[in-house]
C-alpha cells in the first residue's frame, strides 16, 4: 500500500477510544458504582470505560508510526467522531 | 420492485425478511453476499440491511460491515436516490458507512434489550413511512445492545429543526416518555433518516411484526413500513 513503508523499525502504537466529555458511558459508571465505591475505594470521583488497540507498525521513525496510525483510524472509522475521542501516542518500542 | 436484502458474515435476521418482504405483493427480494460489490449486477429499486451481529460486533457495531464491498454500491445507490433501509444492526452500519449521522452506542442500562415496544411516526416523507400516518403508533420488538442514539447537542437539535427524525420510542398512547424509552437513547429516538430522505435506519424490527400472528397485539404493523416502498409517493429522490 501507498502509505506503509516496510522500511524501518518496529514501533508500538497505542490507540485508545473513549466516549467524549459529557457522552454517558455506563460501563465506567457501573464499575465505579456497583464495585469501586461499594469496596472502599471512596476516594475515587470518576471511571471511563473505553477501548485500547495496541498496534506495531513498521516505520521510519516515532513520528511517522504514529501519523501512520492516525490516518489508519480517520480512514477506518476506528472511532465514531460523533461520540468518541481517538488518543493515539507512541508506546514502547519492541526489542527485537 | 426487485429489493436487495445484503447478507453480512453474523446477520441472523436476513432469512426473516427475505420471507416478510415475500409476504408483500409486489416485492420481490434478493438475497446479497456483502462482498458482491456489484450486487449482482441487477438494478434495485431499494436496499435492506438486516438486523444480526455482522463480523461479531468487533470493534464497534456495524463499523467493519460499513467498510464491506457491497456497502461501497450501497452507498453511491443511496447518493443516486435509491431507498436504502437499515434495521437494527443494518442500523448501526449505516451510521458507521456514514449514511446516517450520529452514533449508537451501548445501552445506558448495559443490558441487551429484547422486548416489544410502541414507536410513533414521526416523518412520512420517507420511502419507509410514507404508507403510514403522521403521529400513527406502531408496535414492533426490538432486540439489541447498543441502541442509544446519540449525537452532540447542537447537531441533535438541528436533526430535529430538520425533522429527520423517523420514529420515536413512545408509550401505547404515543406520548414519548421517559418509561418507553428502552434504551436511554436520546430524544427516545428509535429511527432517522437522511437529509435526501431516502435512507432510513431503525432499531425495532419490522419484518418480526410483519405478520398479525406475530405480534402481541394482532398487528402487523411491520407490513406497512416494508410495503411503503411500493408507493410512488414516498420521497427519496434528491431535489
Amino acid at each position: 500500500m501507498a502509505f506503509f513503508t516496510t522500511k524501518g523499525r518496529t514501533f508500538e502504537v497505542s490507540v485508545v477510544i473513549s466516549n467524549k466529555p459529557g457522552v454517558r458511558e455506563p460501563e465506567g459508571e457501573t464499575i465505579l458504582h456497583d464495585l469501586v465505591a461499594k469496596s472502599g475505594f471512596e476516594q475515587v470521583e470518576s471511571i471511563r470505560a473505553g477501548k485500547y488497540l495496541r498496534v506495531r507498525v513498521v516505520a521510519p521513525d516515532p513520528a511517522s508510526a504514529k501519523r501512520l496510525v492516525e490516518k489508519m483510524c480517520n480512514d477506518l472509522r476506528i472511532f465514531n467522531p460523533a461520540a468518541h475521542s481517538c488518543e493515539v501516542s507512541i508506546g514502547r518500542v519492541p526489542g527485537r | 420492485m426487485r429489493v436487495a436484502v445484503i447478507r453480512f458474515p453474523g446477520s441472523n435476521c436476513d432469512l426473516d425478511m427475505m420471507t416478510a418482504l415475500r409476504t408483500i405483493k409486489g416485492i420481490e427480494p434478493d438475497l446479497v453476499w456483502h462482498e458482491d460489490a456489484s450486487l449482482g449486477g441487477r438494478d434495485y429499486g431499494a436496499v435492506i440491511l438486516p438486523g444480526g451481529f455482522a463480523f461479531a460486533d468487533r470493534l464497534r457495531a456495524g463499523v467493519i460491515a460499513a467498510n464491506s464491498p457491497a456497502m461501497a454500491r450501497v452507498k453511491r445507490l443511496a447518493d443516486r436516490g435509491v431507498p436504502v433501509l437499515g434495521v437494527c444492526n443494518g442500523f448501526q452500519i449505516l451510521v458507521e458507512s456514514g449514511l446516517l449521522p450520529g452514533a449508537l452506542l451501548r445501552n445506558s442500562t448495559l443490558k441487551f434489550v429484547c422486548e416489544w415496544t410502541h414507536v410513533r411516526v414521526e416523518n412520512t416523507r420517507t420511502p419507509f413511512t410514507s404508507g403510514l400516518r403522521q403521529g400513527q403508533v406502531l408496535s414492533m420488538p426490538i432486540a439489541h445492545g447498543e441502541g442509544r442514539f446519540f449525537l452532540q447537542r447542537a447537531e441533535l437539535e438541528r436533526l430535529e429543526k430538520d425533522g429527520l427524525v423517523a420514529f420515536r420510542y413512545c408509550d401505547a398512547s404515543g406520548k414519548p416518555t421517559a418509561g418507553s424509552n428502552p434504551t436511554g437513547t436520546l430524544h427516545n429516538i428509535a429511527g432517522v433518516c437522511n437529509k435526501a430522505g431516502n435512507v432510513v435506519g431503525l432499531m425495532p424490527h419490522p419484518e418480526r411484526a410483519a405478520e398479525a400472528l406475530l405480534s402481541p397485539l394482532g398487528r402487523p404493523d411491520g407490513a406497512l413500513v416494508l410495503s411503503s416502498i411500493l408507493r410512488k409517493s414516498g420521497g427519496g429522490r434528491r431535489a
